[in-house]
């Protein structure tokens, strides 16, 4: 780091330590844990790839049972997919407005990410609810087999995530915009964007191409 | 900040979602209007006959990367700046191996199927 740039304060709190010979001390902790969860991130998306993989071999099964092209309602799924896309959205600007220390606004963020997030999960649900009545559960085939792996396990990780954004939200009441509780809402911010990169492959194979 | 500190030094690494320039109003509002764009397109192009129908999977997964490049950039703030290497490395380690299992799972199988021996064939053989 340049002197000048220490001198004229421009480092911040959580700018690299200088050492005092012109080289710089470890990374700062945010940068270190943002960078931990992204790894995680990547693992997590190697874990989909290995159902993902699983689910273009099985789509073909379907025992004499339904296809896709008879199961999948796509305005249905479109409603699913504009609702993760805008949580993704709010979320964004939420951990926005608490970087800038506009509470309201992070509150209204992540309100809306909830109430969105929920809305996608119980669009979900009741798409399977409406596919074990019609005889179409997991029992059914191997390509239902593989989508209800898939697709519920997507389902499982926006649950996870649901939690996880309450104890945020309940965090910050408590203990305020703090360095932890900032950098645990960033890894949150992240893992929500990422369920909606999966999101994005799993419209795309299962259901868009599915449905045809 | 930091990335005016890593213009100065260029070892200072940043991370996902890190940095105030990164991250504006601006940035995730454009965002959301390339994903709208994108997701818009794959609806259209799966439910009409606008593309060659032989190529429409050709077509969804390009679309489907490409917002999937969108959310990188914009949500998480992938960039390709010098300051952002570690992540992108990390990035591409993790696509070799999706590309990997992915890839190699439909090769083996497909080949797997091609090799099988009818089903009814086995049945005959088991009289």
């Amino acid at each position: 780091m340049s002197t000048q740039a220490i001198a004229a304060g421009l480092a911040g709190p959580e700018a690299t330590t200088p050492r005092g010979d012109g080289r710089v001390g470890p990374a700062p902790v945010r940068i270190v844990v943002a960078y931990g969860f992204w790894l995680f991130l990547l693992s997590d998306i190697i874990m989909f790839s290995a159902l993902f993989a699983s689910y273009a071999v099985l789509s073909g099964q379907t025992a004499k049972g339904p296809s896709g092209h008879d199961l999948f309602e796509l305005r249905h799924v479109g409603i699913e997919t504009l609702c993760l896309l805008f949580s993704s959205y709010t979320c964004g600007l939420g951990v926005l407005a608490l970087e800038r220390r506009r509470l309201t606004f992070f509150y209204m963020g992540f309100a809306l990410t909830f109430a969105l997030g929920a809305t996608f999960l119980g669009l979900e649900l009741s798409e399977f609810v409406g596919l074990v009545a019609r005889g179409a559960g997991p029992s059914r085939s191997a390509f239902l087999s593989a989508f209800f792996s898939l697709v519920g396990l997507h389902g499982a990780h926006v649950t996870a995530g649901l939690l996880w954004l309450s104890f945020m939200v309940a965090q910050t009441a408590a203990r305020g915009p703090r360095d932890f509780v900032r950098r645990r809402l960033l890894c949150f911010s992240l893992f929500w964007h990422a369920l909606d990169i999966i999101w994005v492959a799993l419209l795309t194979l299962v259901y868009l191409m599915g449905a045809r | 900040m930091e990335h005016y500190v890593g213009q100065h030094v260029g070892s200072i690494d940043k991370a996902p979602g890190v940095g105030e320039q990164s991250g504006s109003l601006a940035t995730y509002t454009a965002g959301l209007g390339f994903a709208l764009l994108l997701t818009g397109a794959s609806f259209m192009v799966s439910q009409t006959n606008l593309l060659w129908p032989p190529g429409v999977p050709a077509g969804l997964a390009v679309l489907a990367i490409a917002q999937m490049g969108v959310h990188l950039v914009f949500f998480l703030h992938i960039g390709t700046g010098p300051d952002n290497n570690n992540n992108v490395l990390a990035l591409a380690f993790g696509l070799l191996v999706v590309t990997l299992i992915v890839a190699g799972s439909l090769w083996i199988m497909a080949h797997l199927n091609a090799n099988m021996m009818p089903a009814s064939a086995i049945m005959e053989m088991q009289r």
